[in-house]
């Protein structure tokens, strides 16, 4: 019955362990675009007020968590996920399932992943890999940010899955169960509920901060950082927003390609050619995306005099992409499927 | 973006691992590619451990003046906000400001100032002799 596990490499984390799963069970339709179109993985809020690491406090996707399980629920697939109080009970339940057979997604903080580059070790604590073994007492890792397997001692494994903050992830393991295959009809429904529920959340929200709203929101404030932050910290913010927005598959541009290949690939399913066009202008929103990063980074590396001129071309940038983002999701709101 | 535009600039990724990102072919078609880096990135990155590393001194030197006790240094060492630090000791945030002051924290038992030390990732007697 054991069935050694194929790696997985993804643009975000949490995709790619789906991926990583439903094809280690049999589901080999399954793409990193799929999931992440299922999963309604796309989102935008900048929530006010709230600062992470000294800067603006902007997510770029759903709920940590959301888009496996939106995607899993579309196909009819059951996950089991376990929270623990006790580390060695965590550690109890991983190592069963590991003597099972059975790869399972961890959720860890990235503080302590002693794989990961350094400079890229915040305390962020939604990162997901795949444990699919254990030799001479090392877990073998499937992180799928990695272009191939790593690994990760017992003492290292504890400390990652019990890191402590927001979004702790107090030890949180989860698996696909009972997979059945799935059919075609099944697909095409969860395709078709992934773009009704991104085209939701992102133009039907109440309030100006989530949606097409909230990145029009950023770019009224992106007008005022400078008055009121000074020139070094208003630079030190739009540093912050590219970080989150550029950084290992989270956010901005990647997440605009991401999407625009959930559509192209949503098209043999659906047969809708409005997808394709749609697709395109996801891809136009992708390359605005990039180009704004491009602009504040020349803010943020002082190429540029960093005057209030340029600070307006950022958030110009930011407010053409949310016209073009908000047509495109009105008209997959609009549009007639199956 | 085309999959020929896709950026190979050194970052920190560069020798760990590339990234991937979705991409057009030369048809117009979605494809992947793997990127080393992109400079704009890299530099965003390089800004923040800047001004963390300026945290840092600024903290260290607030030490050393007696201003300040040395889990406010170890807070900005380690990337640490209030929220984060008050779940890895179980302090609420008032009592850790209450103990970033000299004069508490000298009255602070070993089992607290033991709470934080681990928090860090430090002895206790790192903890309690760094004079900064």
């Amino acid at each position: 019955m054991k069935k050694e596990y194929t790696h997985v490499q993804a643009a975000h984390c949490e995709n790619g362990v789906g991926v990583g799963l439903l094809k280690h069970h049999g589901l080999d339709f399954i793409t990193e675009p799929l999931v992440f179109g299922m999963g309604s993985g796309i989102f935008y809020i900048h929530v006010p007020i709230l600062s992470i690491n000294n800067g603006p406090a902007i997510a770029y996707r759903s709920m940590p968590g959301l888009i496996f399980s939106g995607t899993s629920k579309s196909l009819g697939i059951k996950v089991n996920r376990t929270k623990f109080r006790s580390e060695i009970k965590a550690k109890e339940f991983l190592d069963q399932k590991i003597k099972e057979g059975v790869p399972v997604g961890c959720q860890v903080g990235v503080f302590n992943l002693p794989y990961f580059p350094p400079e890229y070790r915040f305390h962020f604590n939604a990162h997901n890999l795949i444990v699919y073994g254990k030799e001479n007492g090392n877990y073998l890792v499937s992180d799928p940010i990695m272009e191939t397997v790593t690994k990760l001692t017992e003492e290292d494994m504890i400390k990652v899955r019990f890191a402590k903050g927001p979004l702790a992830p107090k030890g949180h393991v989860y698996f696909p169960e009972n997979v059945k295959p799935v059919s075609n009809d099944t697909i095409q429904k969860g395709i078709i509920k992934g773009i009704k529920k991104s085209a939701f959340m992102m133009t039907s929200l109440p309030g100006s901060i989530v949606g097409v709203s909230g990145i029009q929101y950023t770019a009224k404030q992106i007008r005022k950082w400078r008055d009121k932050l000074g020139p070094r910290k208003a630079g030190l913010y739009l540093g912050q927003i590219v970080r989150m927005q550029e950084e290992i598959g989270t956010g901005g541009g990647g997440f605009r390609f991401l999407y625009a290949a959930f559509l192209e690939q949503a098209h043999p399913y659906l047969k809708n050619d409005a997808l394709l066009a749609i697709s395109e202008e996801f891809t136009k929103a992708g390359d605005l995306w990039r180009e704004s990063a491009v602009q504040m980074g020349r803010i943020y590396k002082g190429r540029i005099n960093n005057e209030q001129a340029d600070f307006e071309v950022c958030a110009d940038l930011l407010m053409q992409i949310s016209d073009i983002e908000k047509q495109a999701f009105l008209k997959l709101k609009k549009l007639k499927l199956k | 973006m085309k999959k020929e535009d896709l950026p190979q600039d050194d970052s920190a990724i560069t020798n760990i691992f590339r990234e991937v990102m979705y991409v057009k072919d030369e048809k117009g078609k979605y494809t992947t590619g793997l990127s080393k880096g992109w400079e704009v990135k890299k530099s965003a990155l390089d800004n923040a451990w800047d001004d963390i590393k300026e945290r840092s001194e600024e903290a260290r030197l607030a030490v050393k003046n007696g201003e300040k006790s040395p889990i406010f240094y170890f807070k900005e060492l380690k990337l640490m906000d209030f929220t984060i630090l008050s779940s890895y000791t179980g302090f609420w945030k008032f009592t850790i400001k209450r103990h970033m002051k000299p004069s508490v924290f000298k009255s602070l038992s070993d089992k607290k100032l033991s709470k934080y030390a681990s928090a860090f990732e430090i002895s206790l007697n790192e903890l309690k002799n760094f004079k900064g």
